[in-house]
């Protein structure tokens, strides 16, 4: 079974400048939205409480709700966890009472609604170690863009690193600009998903990358542009099915995974889609316009000659 | 050229084997359990325990199918949970006769199943975070500058006794804050001061602008000294919390230090977490009280009569008597350190440090009751225990108070342990908890186990279907990534949490890019007319650089939420690491090896089974172009 049976190269540099102007766009959009509606950022970063309790039929949210504000809380999200029954409760911080203290009186006042009802899972941050939380999620994304400009930078030439970065920090903020709109919950682990969508989408750049290298090198009489379309349309068949594996994955997660999981993978969803846009696309045109050449990625030797060497240039 | 040697197949087999290995504890699942282990500081757990286990249970026959010490407690296992429960009854009375005074913490816990023969090679399944097994996670931070506070608390009434001895005339010594302030009328007394301090006290410094003729000598503690005040104050705490869980009756409890002033406490299986934080947060249990040498109080401690009105009576360790009056001088609040010494006659004896609260009450209460016996009571579970109850011999300011006489050196340290067990060093405050019920912890593993097979399972098909045998090959590396990956995490008992799982999952699905670029570029060689031995070799030589660096840089993520994850996330971060390097050795490696045990010795190869191999030329339409 061949999936590509492809002809000759693909011209995809000819329409660099509308593919970018797409991506531009979405990246303007992404930073709006973000901007104007930000993250919904859940208990780990902004501290708070956070209950998860189980009922025995479908729960009943508007009767909770008002259990809920009995107590004193003005607004807090009530909603459904997964599957009808599975109800999920945001207490912020109260001041003077502790989390298990106002977790025990929640609780008890739910009982006295329905007996039935279950605690399954309570979690409380502190509003300092949220602070810490968000300072380390900052510091890691910094850490992960220098080591990869610097790794690439080494394998292959600055102009490369620099439009990989570029390209994939796209990426990155098309996921949070997904997440800002449709106010999807911004955890922990849906940011440990962003920067492994990083790392991923870099991956395939790299890839891209590579092969305009060994390009350079075999074919010497292409120019750039028609060698980043060789390498471009040589890599796309492994491209879409790699990309078709790890969705796979992600999809099994997104079915199977239940609730914790489900945006975690949704952000891994969105990172693989946009990830071979970004990486194939954006990346080689960037790097195009950076002025990639040949002469970046093979050095010509010199030939070394010794002065006094009395056979110098002698040959038989 | 696609023949691997001896010692590269040899390699793949051990590495194999060992996978195998180590991964197989897994699948065994969990028995019941019931674990012993001390309940009191001063009580020890070791062979003595284990024997009087084996021998307790054999009387009521109750055959466990594993009993074992593991160095501080000793887990026996059994069959059902019926056995369990009996056993846990028994053993139970054997090691607590005495419900209300128990020694030894006896506890329900579910033990692996691991066969002896694994079990002996050191394999052991994953150890599972608490979102899979659940139980409760506290993250406590001590309130380092009320430790601090105290500490200088301290050495301004030493500073005190000390310039009072000297003579030396001064106009008064304050605290603020963490430092001193020493109030000098003139250049003479203020370099007089400042001598003394220099050279008793080398906790403390001098501030640098000091200027004698503004009347003021400040002085504060030494950063170093400062640190090991917050050391002490983090581990005085922990050894506290550790007797307090002790209460709990949980297996295996975690309580470790987490940078310079946390502490993380997780609790497997239990739910009662009001219970639980109650008894984490309990303040000082430690009382010091006059004893009641009225001569009813003598007759009530010799037995020949009942205990006073506004007495109360205690028991020594050793088992006498004392009659204590009700009223409280002390608290454990004002104790702030405990060690055991020596005293003048080199005698083992106890060190003790109050604050200035402490001392001034004791100075009173010592100057009044000369030749009176003081008593000092320990509680422990709302029971308490005289650890100590000497005779006051002088007045004795200073805050610094020695106990001695009939003691050797275990019961002096014995004693501070226990005095130092009541109090804890510097407030606690929760600052991060989670609970987590165990049905949804067995929900979790359920969910993130069919994720990954079922997921594994689709690729598997595809990949076969379009690469043929190739694919096979590639498949059967993949397997062979989980399973290496299930192992290592197994040999390092890294803790595995849901993310962790997730990440296994992600794992598979970056892994199975490696062959598909070598597989691609297998095809890419034979389209290009290259001979299926020579095509196999350049496929594999030329996309080992791709492969490389691009799981290079989904390292350089990985590590980096490594170092700055926490919690589940860095469960997430370890697996995606370990999967990673595991996946560079399967898929290039171990593939490499099935291709070269089935292609590599036949010379003539004439194609080799990778799936459609399209060539543009063969359909007769235009060639592509040429290069």
């Amino acid at each position: 079974m061949e999936l590509f049976r492809i002809r000759r190269d693909i011209p995809f540099m000819r329409h660099a400048i509308v593919l970018n102007a797409i991506s531009a766009l979405t990246f303007i959009l992404a930073v709006f939205f973000l901007v104007t509606r930000g993250l919904n950022l859940s208990v780990e970063f902004t501290g708070g409480t956070v209950m998860e309790v189980a009922y025995e039929q479908p729960a009943d949210l508007e009767a909770i709700r008002k259990v809920v504000e009995a107590q004193g809380y003005a607004e807090v999200p009530v909603q459904n966890f997964g599957t009808s029954r599975d109800v999920l409760l945001r207490l912020p911080p109260q001041e003077g009472k502790s989390s298990g203290e106002q977790a025990q009186t929640l609780l008890e006042a739910l009982k006295a609604q329905d007996p039935k009802v279950e605690l399954r899972r309570t979690e409380f941050v502190g509003p300092q170690v949220g602070e810490e939380l968000v300072e380390s999620g900052l510091m890691a994304l910094g850490l992960v863009i220098a080591g990869i400009m610097i790794y690439l930078a080494i394998r292959f030439e600055w102009k490369y690193a620099v439009s990989a970065i570029i390209a994939n920090m796209h990426d990155v903020v098309i996921i949070l600009g997904f997440f800002a709109f449709f106010q999807w919950e911004f955890s922990l682990a849906v940011l440990a998903a962003v920067l492994a969508v990083l790392g991923y989408s870099v991956n395939e750049s790299v890839v891209i990358f590579d092969r305009i290298r060994e390009s350079f090198r075999k074919y010497r009489k292409k120019t750039t542009i028609e060698v980043i379309d060789h390498a471009i349309t040589s890599t796309i068949s492994r491209t879409i099915i790699t990309h078709g594996s790890t969705q796979i994955m992600v999809l099994s997660m997104l079915l199977f995974g239940g609730p914790t999981l489900h945006y975690f993978a949704l952000a891994l969803t969105i990172g693989i889609l946009f990830g071979i846009y970004s990486s194939v696309f954006v990346a080689a045109a960037i790097a195009m316009w950076l002025g990639i050449k040949r002469e970046d990625l093979i050095k010509t030797t010199r030939k070394e000659g010794d002065p006094d060497d009395p056979n110098a240039g002698a040959v038989v | 050229m696609n023949r691997y040697p001896l010692w590269k197949n040899a390699i793949i087999v051990v590495v194999f084997l060992i996978g195998l290995i180590y991964s197989l504890p897994n699948l065994f699942g969990e028995s019941p359990a019931v674990q012993v282990s001390s309940g009191k500081a001063t009580v020890k757990v070791d062979t003595d325990t284990l024997a009087k286990v084996e021998s307790a249970l054999a009387a009521e026959s109750l055959k466990p199918s594993l009993v074992q010490f593991d160095g501080n407690s000793v887990k026996a296992r059994f069959e059902t949970t019926d056995d369990q429960i009996k056993a846990r009854d028994v053993l139970e009375r054997t090691f607590n006769p005495d419900p209300a005074a128990p020694t030894h913490v006896v506890a329900l816990n579910l033990l692996p199943r691991t066969p002896a023969w694994l079990a002996s090679m050191g394999a052991a399944p994953m150890y599972l975070g608490l979102d899979l097994r659940g139980g409760v996670h506290f993250l406590l931070e001590v309130d380092m500058a009320a430790a601090l506070q105290r500490r200088a608390d301290v050495l301004a009434t030493d500073l005190r006794t000390s310039l009072r001895e000297k003579g030396i005339r001064h106009g008064g010594i304050s605290r603020s804050g963490q430092s001193i302030e020493i109030r000098t009328g003139d250049a003479s007394t203020f370099e007089a001061v400042r001598n003394a301090v220099l050279d008793q006290f080398q906790d403390l410094q001098v501030a640098e602008n000091a200027d004698p003729a503004s009347g003021r000598l400040v002085v504060s503690i030494r950063p170093e000294s400062a640190r090991a005040v917050q050391d002490q104050a983090l581990k005085q705490n922990i050894t506290t919390l550790h007797n307090r869980i002790n209460e709990l009756g949980v297996a295996e409890p975690v309580i470790q230090q987490q940078g310079a002033n946390r502490i993380v406490v997780q609790l497997p299986g239990v739910q009662d977490t009001a219970k639980a934080k109650d008894i984490l947060g309990r303040t000082a249990t430690l009382e010091v009280r006059l004893v009641d040498e009225s001569a009813e109080g003598k007759a009530a401690e010799r037995g020949n009569g009942p205990v006073p009105f506004g007495a109360e009576r205690y028991l020594e360790r050793s088992g006498q008597a004392v009659i204590v009056k009700r009223e409280v001088l002390l608290t454990g609040e004002n104790l702030t350190d405990a060690q055991a010494g020596f005293d003048d006659q080199q005698q083992p004896a106890v060190h003790l440090t109050l604050d200035s609260k402490g001392s001034r009450v004791f100075r009173d209460v010592t100057r009044e009751n000369v030749g009176k016996r003081m008593a000092i009571i320990l509680f422990e579970k709302g029971q308490g225990e005289v650890v100590t109850a000497p005779v006051i011999r002088t007045e004795i300011g200073g805050g610094r108070v020695q106990i001695s006489g009939a003691m050797t050196t275990v019961e002096a340290n014995d004693t501070a342990l226990l005095l130092r067990a009541g109090s804890l060093a510097a407030p606690m405050e929760i600052i991060e908890e989670r609970t987590i019920g165990p049905s949804l912890g067995a929900e979790n593993i359920a969910k993130g186990f069919n994720s990954v097979i079922w997921g594994f399972a689709v690729i598997v098909i595809f990949m076969s279907v379009y690469y043929m045998l190739f694919g096979v090959f590639s498949s059967l590396a993949l397997a062979f990534n989980l399973v290496l990956l299930v192992a290592v995490l197994s040999m390092l008992q890294a803790t595995l949490t849901l993310p962790g799982i997730a990440a296994m999952a992600l794992a598979l699905g970056m892994a199975i890019d490696a062959n598909v670029l070598i597989n691609e570029r297998v095809r890419e060689e034979l389209r290009n007319g290259v001979s299926p031995q020579t095509a196999i070799n350049i496929g594999y030589d030329n996309a080992w650089g791709t492969i490389l660096d691009s799981n290079i840089t989904s390292l350089i993520a990985g590590i980096a939420l490594l170092i700055f994850g926490s919690g589940p996330v860095r469960g997430f971060a370890v697996v995606h690491c370990i999967g990673i390097l595991t996946s560079m050795f399967s898929a290039v490696v171990f593939s490499r090896g099935l291709v070269n045990l089935w292609y590599g010795r036949q010379k003539k190869l004439k194609s080799v089974s990778i799936g459609t191999v399209w060539r543009p030329d063969a359909d007769g339409k235009s060639v592509a172009k040429a290069d």
